[in-house]
């Protein structure tokens, strides 16, 4: 097994020095009715490389990669372009095969980057610190949620109708064990989000106001006004941003007065991955960095007065505080994180802004194609990269029918929303800078056939 | 001034040129080369991205960001060298070995790289329709079935993305399940040696967590656990092998136990690596047990992740599984999610994450588990705890090994601090492997062990490695007994010296402030 180094040679050696007799003396342990004597019946045994390639390729060509041609899917995953530098060093078996930096004078790199990750993400929220990273963004909002709770010992939450239904549901559900209230709902078909509504039902019982931004219809609106209302009745204010690339144009939810802000980050350098592993953002004001989850790294000196970096603040984490702990959160996403940090290097500032106002331009030409096929319209009174289409039919077998077309058109509402028929002719398209003027040609003469 | 490496700089490194040829201009020290942060080096206006158009102007009104977000770019070259640089900062298996206990530190195959990498994989939407992306689900279900035949389980849930989510799910079921027969037990019974997590798991889903006693051989006090049992105990967390690296001989008998009391038993399977192919939990009673990919399966470790914690169970909670999960129809695969689970899976607890899970994640745990098949992986265990074995009892006359005389370990190795001269510590030791080439074993858990050092070498490491390793930490557990001043500020020779971190926790700077 072209795994495992061991000789039989070297075997019967070091079972020598044990002084056992054979392999089986090493599980004397395992009560008898718990042995299996052979390997598990029905399964098969190893196999090559050039075997395991072959299968798993076949497999992989059972799936339609999203650049075989024209696709509009977004909904809290995007398609950007990653240089192929970023894939090439993560690959750095320094990066790929190390552990998590427990121990600091042989972990520098992953520190530093995480360091720099940090701090990329705080300034790109409008915060003042993040950390390490967290799963993804579902389970960073949740997380968010359980924090807002410990800061204001409150335990209502109102979610936003425009948040991505998987994160409401990840909170619904772990709101049923927790205790926790929560409110929410369905979007409904409107060109600007609820957050106006929201912010007049703010009470003393609230602790934090969930909103989306950009929204899961695409809608952006300004959150200055529900900040202060959050902030007057002393809730806190949860922003999620599920497309990272939008802040590179629109302000940021830390500007607008956002107390916690949680995000997914796989829109940079990540990919799409058929939904994971990605990398949760979560950032936060200072003052409440005690009550954050997950990892967090810190600037310090070695015992020589050079600079270095190290875990920190770990007394909130459950390797220390166990069942005290602010989560039970262990592993953090470090290589996408690294993934998401060396994408934002390249870019930089001006690369970043460049991105977004391409992302910005190409959707709204989009938008204004897709509104002339005949009975479709545009619901958003402002978006970024990603929009509402309104259909003059459910938009879920539309879906299919542009498939069998080659175009991967979007996400039906009625996939995200199956028991809510009032939005079953709501169409959800994202457009990034991999869509081409001809891919939006065909999308809108392939839907223009379907509506026909 | 830019000549000089903020990164390495140290205060008498003022005046280079001078008289003395050793002192340093620059920071680095021929291959160990220092690197400054991004934001020391890079710039507003710099990018390593050429885009073919111009952006149009945007029409945001309010909206639209005005002020700068002060983010540094560099160009590609630079990007590489920076990246580059860093890496050669860290230890990783790749340069050697890196006995974690607990942690499974074991090759990462770069075919799994490569076969993540296929485009039908990674470059497939989670909500693409259904008939597009037949392939990934295949996937996600072929590693299902081996993980339940594996394991002997009823059915797994594939969603969790780390061993703490998995345990979250896992405790979520037996939540489910006791609400649907109508129970409001709140305790859940973890032993001392567990992992920090088990706790924390079960007091973030609303549990009262108390502690189960250990044997003076290590394991779990069977009578001091039957004793507790009682209508109030929702179940045990209990990890098997545990933490102490012993196999827990009344598996059976505990799960027995438990269910004769109403409760459930979740095995924490971050150390199913050493049973894998040997032992199937679904034999022992276990209810629910995660199963960290990124351990037992190989999946890389990446620095902290990402991890991937499906989660086996018991025909009991299986109907309590948490959505979307795939299901096979002939040829075909259906994702069962929130619209058809009132039909095919209406006791569901609900959903953990966005999406399907690590799907990056279970295309190279499958493909690892294929290319070992069910003789390599019995192998694989066999192996690991050969190696863990070999490491005790070559050691255990120069360092105190607490449960060596209550029979062999399975795929770790624990040793204390006990006999150490005054003054030295597990620290030190640790300290000084890394100064011998090698990342330090885990130290100071599991708890019950004074200054504990768990040393899990994994199947993927030679006898000559074993070896080399077995004459550094002797060298080193010698020197520590007989008190060498030199261990005390090791490591020497590393990229940094010891790391003061009451510092960074006093004046916390957590992010870059120029």
């Amino acid at each position: 097994m072209r795994y495992l180094p061991l000789t039989p040679d070297d075997r019967a050696a070091m079972l020598d020095t044990i002084g056992a007799s054979s392999i089986d003396d090493l599980f004397a342990d395992v009560p008898a009715e718990a042995r299996l004597d052979g390997p598990i019946a029905g399964l098969p045994n190893h196999a090559s490389e050039l075997a395991v390639e072959r299968h798993m390729g076949a497999l992989a060509r059972r799936s339609r990669a999203a650049g075989e041609g024209p696709f509009f899917l977004g909904a809290g995953a995007y398609r950007h372009h990653v240089p192929a530098s970023v894939d090439h060093l993560i690959q750095r078996g320094e990066f790929l095969t190390a552990y998590t930096p427990y121990q600091p004078e042989i972990a520098q790199g992953t520190l530093q980057m995480l360091f720099e990750f940090q701090s990329q993400v705080a300034r790109l929220l409008g915060t003042d610190v993040a950390n390490a990273s967290m799963y993804d963004g579902s389970t960073a909002c949740w997380e968010a949620i359980v924090m807002a709770r410990r800061i204001t010992k409150r335990a209502k939450a109102l979610l936003s109708t425009g948040l991505h239904p998987h994160y409401r549901s990840v909170a619904r559900t772990m709101a049923k064990y927790t205790g926790d209230v929560l409110v929410d709902g369905d979007p409904t078909l409107e060109a600007g989000t609820d957050w106006a509504a929201l912010a007049g039902s703010i009470d003393k019982e609230v602790s934090c106001v969930v909103v989306q931004y950009p929204d899961i219809l695409g809608r952006i609106d300004d959150m200055t006004k529900l900040a202060e209302a959050c902030q007057a009745a002393g809730a806190l204010l949860i922003a999620v941003v599920t497309e990272p690339v939008a802040l590179g144009l629109i302000k940021s939810p830390g500007e607008m007065g956002a107390d916690i802000v949680v995000g997914e980050g796989q829109s940079l350098g990540v990919g799409l991955q058929f939904g994971g592993p990605y990398v949760g953002l979560f950032a936060c004001k200072t003052k409440y960095v005690r009550q954050m989850p997950g990892r967090l790294c810190g600037e310090t000196v070695d015992a020589n007065g050079k600079r270095g970096f190290v875990l920190t603040l770990s007394t909130r984490e459950q390797h220390i505080r166990r069942e005290k702990a602010t989560s039970n959160i262990c592993t953090n996403s470090g290589l996408c994180a690294l993934a998401f940090s060396i994408h934002m290097t390249l870019l930089g500032e001006a690369g970043l802004r460049q991105l977004a106002a391409i992302n910005h331009g190409r959707a709204k030409a989009a938008a204004a194609e897709l509104a002339k096929v005949p009975g479709v319209s545009v619901l958003n009174a402002s978006f970024f990269n990603e929009f509402t289409l309104l259909l003059p039919t459910a938009a879920r077998p539309v879906i299919h029918k542009l498939a069998e077309k080659d175009i991967l058109g979007g996400v039906s509402l009625g996939r995200l929303y199956p028991d809510n028929a009032g939005l079953e002719n709501g169409l959800v398209v994202a457009v990034t800078e991999t869509v081409t003027e001809a891919d939006i040609s065909a999308f809108a003469a392939a839907l223009k056939e379907v509506l026909a | 001034m830019t000549a000089l490496n903020r990164a390495g700089w140290r205060p008498e490194m003022n005046s280079a040129g001078g008289a003395d040829d050793t002192v340093t201009f620059t920071g680095n020290r021929a291959l160990m080369l220092e690197e400054p942060l991004i934001f020391e080096i890079g710039g507003s206006e710099t990018t390593g991205v050429d885009f073919d158009e111009d952006a149009p102007a945007a029409d945001l009104g309010a909206l639209a960001r005005t002020a700068p977000i002060g983010l540094p770019g560099l160009s590609e070259s630079e990007t590489v060298r920076h990246y580059t640089r860093l890496s050669r900062q860290n230890y990783a298996i790749d340069l050697g070995l890196f006995p974690l206990g607990s942690c499974t530190m074991k090759h990462n195959p770069r075919l799994n790289e490569k076969v993540a990498r296929m485009p039908g994989f990674a470059d497939a939407h989670p909500l693409q329709p259904q008939e597009t992306v037949q392939g990934a689900y295949a996937v996600i279900h072929e590693l299902a079935e081996w993980l339940i035949k594996l394991t002997g389980m009823h059915s797994v849930a594939m969603s969790p993305k780390a061993g703490a989510h998995g345990e979250l799910c896992g405790i979520l079921c037996i939540k489910a399940a006791l609400e649907a027969r109508g129970e409001d037990r709140r305790v859940i019974l973890v032993p001392e040696s567990a992992h920090g997590t088990n706790p924390a798991t079960a007091a973030f889903a609303g549990f009262t967590v108390e502690d189960i006693p250990a044997t003076p051989e290590g394991r779990v006090d069977l009578a001091a656990l039957k004793a507790r049992l009682g209508p109030d105990v929702a179940g045990v967390m209990i990890t098997n092998p545990n933490t102490c690296g012993l196999f827990e001989r009344d598996m059976k008998a505990i799960s027995d136990a438990v269910h004769a009391a109403g409760g459930y038993v979740y095995c924490d399977g971050a150390n199913f690596n050493a049973i894998v192919g040997r032992v199937r939990p679904g034999d022992l009673g276990v209810d629910a047990m995660h199963i960290n990919l990124h351990k037992t399966f190989s999946t890389p470790h990446g620095g902290g992740g990402p991890g991937s914690g499906p989660v086996v169970l018991s025909e009991a909670l299986a109907p309590f599984a948490p959505l979307p999960f795939v299901t096979r129809q002939g040829d075909d695969f259906r994702l069962i999610e929130e619209e058809n689970a009132s039909e095919d899976h209406p006791q569901t607890f609900g959903r953990m994450t966005a999406f399907h899970g690590q799907m990056g994640m279970f295309t190279r745990a499958l493909t690892y588990i294929l290319s070992h098949g069910a003789d390599g992986l019995k192998q694989v265990a066999e192996d690991a705890v050969l190696n863990a074995n070999y490491v005790l009892r070559s050691l255990e006359d120069v360092l105190d090994a607490p449960f060596a005389a209550s029979g062999p370990c399975m795929h770790e190795a624990l040793f204390s601090d006990k006999g150490l001269a005054e003054g030295f510590s597990t620290l030190d030791i640790a300290k000084g492997l890394i100064d011998e080439g090698y990342h330090p074993m885990t130290v100071y858990f599991p708890l019950v062990v004074h200054g504990a050092m768990l040393v899990e070498p994994t199947e993927t490491e030679s006898k000559a490695v074993l070896d080399q390793f077995i004459g550094a930490l002797r060298s080193i557990a010698l020197r520590a007994k007989n008190g060498d001043p030199a261990l005390k500020s090791a490591p020497h020779f590393a990229p940094r010296a010891r790391l003061d971190e009451t510092l960074a926790a006093r004046k916390p700077v957590l992010a870059w402030e120029g």
